[in-house]
């Protein structure tokens, strides 16, 4: 395996779609609830610990070789906003087609003919790591780090903000990066004894409420 | 699934001229260039002059949500479900060259859901002057300026200017209130693009859009050749 | 029912069926310990259920379990008399809450309790499990009340496991308080709201026909879920206000406007 296929798969400019969504912050921008870096940093600390968990320990789950059907059923019980599970499905599908370009592999082609309008993104990037010879702690990292990697780009659009101070409140959640990602790995190996139901499911209730909110709206610079 | 499962999946991963099935896809045009330069005008117009003739579609790429898809919707220049809005997160000259998988995904819908068809104007959200279109994403691109964003754009150049497969310089009909020398831009911009073409028009005109329709007729001709 | 240092476990269980008459029977209502259950007037076909709390709790050590079922034919309704609070223990550790609740096709259940409200000091872990077949109809309220009024809450982890033909259906939980991993009360989860509920409504006849996603004012959204249910979650400063908004969706799911 090659550690440096990391740096490619959670790279910014890998051409999965992800620019087009802010991770909740546009619409957190616009209720007032992110107005600067101290309010993003807790923003994102929020959504790592919930929405974040749950995706890398889905990501971590798919690269040990789970079912990934299973994995998306567990992703959709996991996301009852539909904005939002329309959102995971297109990224889903737009990393899909990067993946299978970079890493071509059996398993992604079945995947693809499984969900031909997208499965959840996390499954599709677990998957992804797989056919790009990472483990299940590079998935569940790739993972964690979108899931504040995304909200703290399009802040920087969103408020102006000083992009020095967006990448210093990346910097500060390093830490808690780290044990969502060891958790992720670790609940992700218990899944392949106990079914995917050991997964965590922890939800954060204004990310699912602003989802549908901002999907309403006339006008919005990001698609989710 | 298995690991030793050969690779037999679906194709179409970038910019394979075939579709699934092994048909060739449509024709995809991509339309570039500054904001206010008469771009949507331009699609809106080549819908007019082409839909009696070729099965079309058109993709945005705005920078507010879907704008230009509602100004298309609103004239009513083809059937809604010919029209897709791209979200591209305020950046639209990402999602037209960095990262295109959006894109793609939004001219492959099309086709399945109301193809077959003969060509997809992909219109890009008013950008910078060097916003232009991945190969990946399109076949040809067209850059529009306007002769009211100053008559030193051509000399100016920049990757829209001097390489597009078409240049469009619009609303000529507005040069002697803002002073713009019409002559000086075509010196300028055939110093900067050789060989290839460019058009001057005013949709306000008579004839409009016709040689820009008649530009994309000929590429249409060499797609299906 | 067992007590002691290690605190007090005690489970109640309900099982409803169809009496044949066009009612519901309770063939088994067993109470335990503060788990005491009373069968209350219900309305048309349905049998109510009032979960009685005969002492407070849950506290620290404790370990209580309600199970219900409603075979075919049955319409159960359940609520409870007050609000339960977690409360901190002499015993150390977590209290337990566990509820399961089993809907066969043909059979409703509605499972309205009170809120449940988290004080200062108290670590409570809830788990709700439900168990549904294709034409099984649920009603499902949960509140989380964080903190008695003016008091930092306790911590509460609360996970709500719904099963539909053994297949995941929805799976959420929610951590908050003390220990909680950070951000708990930031502005992607909770931002400062005190109380919080979640709304669940399955029918068959939602295979058909969604209702569509709807926002009900600024914290609050009803969405249709992947399967034949839709949910609402809602934010609120207060039990009373985040009651209002559940009860209004409910009566717009019932179609009583």
């Amino acid at each position: 395996m090659s550690r440096a296929a990391l740096l490619v798969l959670a790279d910014g400019r890998f051409p999965a779609g992800g620019h087009a969504h802010s991770g909740g912050a546009e619409a957190a921008v616009k209720a007032g609830r992110i107005t600067g870096a101290k309010s993003l940093e807790e923003f994102c600390r929020g959504r790592l610990h919930t929405t974040g968990l749950v995706s890398a320990s889905l990501a971590a789950a798919a690269a040990l070789g789970l079912d990934p059907v299973a994995l998306d059923e567990a992703a959709d019980a996991r996301t009852p906003s539909v904005a939002l599970r329309v959102a995971a499905r297109k990224l889903g599908r737009q990393l899909m087609r990067a993946a299978r370009a970079t890493w071509p592999s059996a398993e992604l082609d079945a995947l693809a003919r499984e969900f031909p309008k997208g499965a959840h993104q996390p499954v599709v990037l677990g998957v992804a790591a797989r056919a790009a010879g990472l483990g299940a702690v590079d998935a569940a990292y790739c993972s964690a780090y979108e899931s504040v990697g995304g909200p703290a780009t399009a802040t920087v659009r969103l408020l102006s903000l000083d992009p020095f101070e967006a990448t210093g409140v990346l910097a500060r959640l390093a830490p808690d990066l780290d044990r969502v990602a060891d958790r992720a790995g670790e609940v992700a190996r218990c899944a392949v004894e106990e079914g995917v139901d050991v997964l965590p499911a922890v939800s954060a209730p204004l990310l699912e409420i602003s989802a549908e909110a901002h999907a309403a709206w006339p006008v919005r610079l990001f698609a989710s | 699934m298995h690991l030793d499962h050969t690779h037999d999946g679906p194709s179409a991963i970038s910019a394979d001229a075939h579709r699934p099935d092994g048909t060739r896809r449509a024709l995809r045009i991509g339309l570039g260039g500054p904001v206010g330069s008469g771009k949507t005008a331009t699609v809106a117009a080549l819908c007019r002059a082409l839909r009696d003739e070729i099965s079309l579609a058109v993709v945005t790429n705005d920078i507010y949500t879907r704008e230009d898809a509602d100004f298309l919707l609103r004239e009513a220049v083809l059937p809604p479900e010919r029209i897709t809005a791209v979200e591209t997160g305020a950046c639209p000259h990402t999602a037209i060259r960095d990262d295109i998988s959006a894109n793609l995904e939004a001219v492959e819908d099309l086709e399945d859901e109301v193809g077959p068809l003969d060509l997809i104007l992909v219109e890009s959200g008013g950008d910078n002057l060097t916003a232009t279109f991945s190969k990946g994403l399109v076949d040809a691109q067209i850059f529009v300026i306007d002769v009211a964003g100053g008559d030193d754009i051509p000399r100016k150049g920049g990757p829209g200017v001097t390489t597009a497969d078409l240049l469009v310089v619009n609303k000529t009909d507005l040069a002697p209130f803002v002073g713009s020398d019409l002559g000086r831009m075509a010196t300028d911009a055939k110093a900067q693009r050789a060989e290839l073409p460019v058009v001057f028009q005013s949709l306000r005109a008579e004839g409009g859009v016709t040689d820009v329709a008649a530009w994309v007729r000929g590429q249409l001709a060499a797609w299906t050749a | 029912m067992t007590g002691g240092a290690a605190g007090v476990r005690a489970t109640a269980r309900i099982a409803a069926r169809s009496d044949g008459r066009g009612g519901t029977a309770l063939p088994t209502l067993e109470g335990e310990g503060p788990l005491a259950l009373r069968r209350t007037r219900g309305s048309g076909a349905e049998a109510r259920v009032m979960l009685v709390g005969a002492m407070s709790g849950p506290l620290g050590g404790d370990h209580f379990t309600v199970e219900a079922a409603a075979a075919e034919g049955a319409a159960l309704h359940i609520g409870s008399a007050a609000a339960t609070i977690a409360l901190p223990g002499q015993a150390k550790g977590e209290a337990r809450y566990d509820v399961r609740l089993t809907v066969a096709a043909g059979a409703e259940l509605r499972w309205l309790p009170e809120q449940l409200i988290s004080a200062n000091g108290s670590d409570l872990y809830v788990t709700t499990h439900v168990d549904l077949v294709p034409g099984a109809r649920l009603v499902l309220r949960e509140e989380q009340v964080l903190g008695r009024a003016h008091e930092e809450p306790g911590r509460l982890t609360s996970r709500l496991t719904v099963r539909l033909r053994g297949r995941p259906f929805l799976d959420q939980e929610l951590c908050c308080g003390p220990g909680a991993s950070g951000g708990w009360d930031g502005p992607a989860v909770l931002a400062g709201h005190r109380a919080v509920g979640q709304l669940l409504v399955v029918r068959p006849e939602f295979a058909e026909a969604l209702p569509s996603p709807q926002l009900l004012g600024e914290c609050a959204a009803l969405t249709p879920l992947a399967g034949p249910g839709v949910l609402v979650t809602a934010l609120a400063p207060n039990a009373l206000r985040l009651r209002r908004t559940l009860d209004e969706a409910l009566r717009t799911l019932d179609g009583r406007v």
